[in-house]
């Protein structure tokens, strides 16, 4: 006799599904959520810095005044305007291209997305960084990618680790399809890659033939004067590269996009017409709208501000407070300093004492799809005011010394269990 | 009729609490579309709330410390207000392991061998010799747990004494002291108890087969990950004494209107006590709700019908 198991479709779903499993680190982040707890877990920019009452005019002008192509659907390839005026903001960072090598996209992580759909097949290999963002990781899993993690140092990417992947993977018969990297200000490390090393990892990929897909959400957030300029800046055929507003302007818009070579670029707007049909067009004419009404250069500004009080409130108050042993990134833009925590410590087994004293991260495991990381830990300071940032390091810096003594008496601080499912918050977590 | 469902709380099992809160809540709509359902959060504003909402009664469906460990429901009497589920002393003595375990036992109810340690024993005795002392004397396999909590959070199954500074970890990351019990091999059987008018009744046995060894926080909410068997695949003897001990321990722990016992059954019929919970889960995965199911009765009528009572 067979029980039940709850779900009628248990034996139905795809392998690639196998993952996809209740968490109990998400179980915790429901917790983070409480105002209580200071989040230094959520990537989720702060919003409330935008001039509102602009914005609300903007939408009521694209209402009134383009309504009903706004609610209509539009190019699979996006709204031809915007796409001109994504290129006005990619030449910040070096990106000249034309309007039709661009794709919008509902956000970056849905290009993110088709990358992969058109280039891989299950077993092929992607190259990420030593650790990867978390949403990249989620997606070249989805499509059974073979994920190897290569080695960074504080400037990134590790070319001579990076050609050593690639001779590995070839002498073991593996096809390699793509390199992904976030060359500026790190998710979730912090670093980013100076002008060489840019160079150093384009020449690698162009020499073994291999696309670099080169995601530059953070690059315009940076708090020293200059953006860095993208790999993309160097090379139109071999880099696919991936921008968005979501931090610049706002992430509840879901407006991101691609520029890529036009064979890639092709094809990325057929899978995306299969996908979505088409981005939204009340997002993108939102977005066209404040580029061409707002003062957007300015807003970015403001952010950089805000985020570089936060960054400096953090990175103090780790100084004046972590206990010896501690080791953190220096982020020259963008939202996160990357911890390592004294050894024989494990971030992830140290979460529910930390949330249970009210303060919340990411544990560094979640970044990595090899189980690296368990003595990592990734802080976000876009979201919670300065004040809170202290006290949150105060929190946590109490939770540190009493896993210490853990490790003390026990030799270790890991534990047994590895929790599996979803390591790192759902995306509307502060 | 105004109802008020309690559910969230600041305890790692708030997600569980959450969706518990909206099942039950919803049930409780269907049943009684009359009657004024509300859900809340248990937070700084919860006094507030209660007077704003002024409610006929409360279900209070938080898992963890604050709705289980008995605080909550001795504030809701201090405020004169109703609500469903065992009152503050019931949930003291169910949610804390080791005590609901030797009430049991002094009933002369099996319970697997056990034995208590705070995290400071060990840091003050010396880990190793501690470690060495438990193995001897309970032996491997054994079960590391925390003392108070649910949804097996921070539960390992321990095989050889190199694992066990690991484990206590891991239950050390949920609660400051520890529960070392000696693992038996078996059938885990989840027994439901229900007051229906006043009277508590054995609800039908659910037997539980994770896919891996351990019934833990994916098994448990994870559809499909898990089989179920309901009524339980256990003889009539074996199921009449399990549901004898769902009783008994329900009424040895004072416990009211409703609760959920966990069992295991070995190879020769022994039944043992593991743990019962006075405020059991009511997710789409729980157990709960399988075996009100299986006796053909209605959550949300159920519910109701203590309500009103």
């Amino acid at each position: 006799m067979a029980g039940s198991r709850l779900d009628p479709w248990v034996e139905h779903y795809a392998v690639r599904a196998r993952g996809m499993t209740a968490s109990e680190i998400r179980a915790l982040f429901s917790v983070a959520s409480r105002p209580e707890v200071v989040s230094l877990a959520g990537g989720m920019p702060y919003v409330s810095a935008l001039d509102m009452d602009s914005l609300a005019d903007t939408v009521a002008a694209v209402i009134r005044e383009s309504g009903a192509q706004a609610l209509q659907y539009g190019s699979g390839q996006g709204d031809v305007t915007l796409r001109e005026q994504i290129l006005e903001v990619t030449g910040e960072v070096g990106v000249r291209a034309h309007p039709d090598d661009i794709i919008v996209t509902t956000g970056s992580q849905m290009a993110l997305d088709l990358v992969p759909r058109v280039f891989c097949d299950p077993g092929d290999v992607v190259l990420v960084e030593s650790p990867s963002y978390v949403g990249a990781l989620g997606v070249f899993r989805a499509y059974q990618c073979d994920v190897r993690h290569v080695a960074m140092d504080d400037n990134g990417l590790e070319p001579v680790a990076l050609q050593q992947a690639i001779d590995d993977a070839r002498a073991a018969g593996k096809r390699i399809k793509l390199i992904y990297t976030i060359p500026s200000f790190h998710n979730p490390a912090g670093i980013s890659q100076d002008q060489k090393r840019r160079e150093q990892i384009l020449a690698i990929a162009q020499n073994n033939g291999i696309l670099l897909l080169e995601d530059d959400p953070y690059g315009l957030l940076g708090f020293e004067g200059v953006a860095p300029q993208a790999i993309r800046a160097l090379d139109d055929q071999g880099v696919v590269y991936l921008g968005s507003f979501s931090k610049t302007i706002a992430s509840g818009l879901r407006v991101g996009w691609a520029v890529a070579p036009h064979g890639v670029r092709e094809k990325l707007v057929l899978a995306a017409e299969a996908a979505t049909l088409c981005p939204s067009n009340y997002a993108q004419l939102t977005v066209s709208q404040y580029l061409a009404t707002q003062p957007w250069r300015q807003q970015v500004k403001v952010f950089q501000e805000i985020y570089r009080e936060r960054r400096d409130a953090l990175l103090e108050s780790l100084q004046a407070m972590m206990p010896e042993g501690t080791r953190w990134t220096i982020p020259a833009g963008g939202f996160y300093s990357w911890v390592t925590l004294p050894a024989g410590l494990d971030a992830t087994s140290m979460l529910p004492r930390a949330v249970a004293a009210l303060v919340a991260y990411v544990p560094g495991t979640g970044f990595y799809v090899d189980g690296q990381g368990r003595q990592n830990l990734r802080l976000s300071y876009c979201y919670p005011e300065p004040d809170r940032i202290r006290e949150g390091v105060r929190r946590l810096a109490g939770v540190i010394e009493t896993e210490l003594e853990l490790a003390r008496t026990f030799g270790t601080a890991e534990s047994l269990h590895q929790p599996t499912g979803e390591s790192t918050p759902a995306p509307d977590l502060a | 009729m105004r109802v008020l469902v309690l559910a969230g709380g600041l305890s790692p099992e708030r997600d569980v609490s959450l969706r518990s809160g909206r099942r039950v809540a919803e049930a409780l709509r269907l049943a009684r579309p009359d009657w004024e359902v509300a859900e809340a959060d248990v937070d700084a504003q919860l006094l507030d709330t209660l007077t704003r909402r002024a409610p006929d009664a409360v279900v209070p469906l938080l898992h963890g410390a604050a709705g289980e460990d008995g605080s909550l429901r001795d504030l809701l009497d201090a405020l004169g207000i109703a609500y469903v589920g065992t009152d503050g002393a019931g949930g003291r003595l169910a949610f804390d392991k080791p005590v609901a375990s030797t009430l049991v036992r002094g009933a002369g109810i099996a319970v697997p061998d056990f034995l208590v340690l705070p995290q400071a024993t060990f840091r003050e005795l010396g880990a190793a010799r501690v470690m060495s002392a438990i193995g001897a004397h309970i032996g491997f396999p054994l079960v590391v747990k925390p003392t108070r909590g649910g949804s097996a959070l921070g539960v390992a199954i321990v095989h050889s004494e190199a694992e066990l500074p690991a484990a206590l970890v891991g239950a050390f990351s949920y609660a400051d002291t520890a529960m070392i019990q000696a693992f038996v091999d078996g059938t885990e059987i989840a027994a439901g108890v229900i007051e229906i008018d006043g009277l508590p009744t054995a609800l039908p046995l659910v037997e539980i087969v994770p896919d891996g060894a351990l019934y833990d926080y994916n098994a448990r909410y994870t559809a499909g990950t898990t089989e179920f068997f309901c009524p339980a695949r256990v003889d009539d003897t074996v199921a009449a004494r399990v549901q004898e001990v769902a009783l008994r321990a329900h009424a040895l722990l004072g416990l009211r209107h409703l609760s959920r016992t966990d069992v295991i059954v070995d190879a020769a019929g022994t039944v043992s006590f593991l743990e019962t919970n006075a405020a059991p889960g009511m997710t789409e995965t729980s157990l709960l709700p399988q075996a009100l199911a299986a006796a053909e009765l209605d959550a949300g009528e159920t519910i109701a019908q203590i309500i009103a009572r």
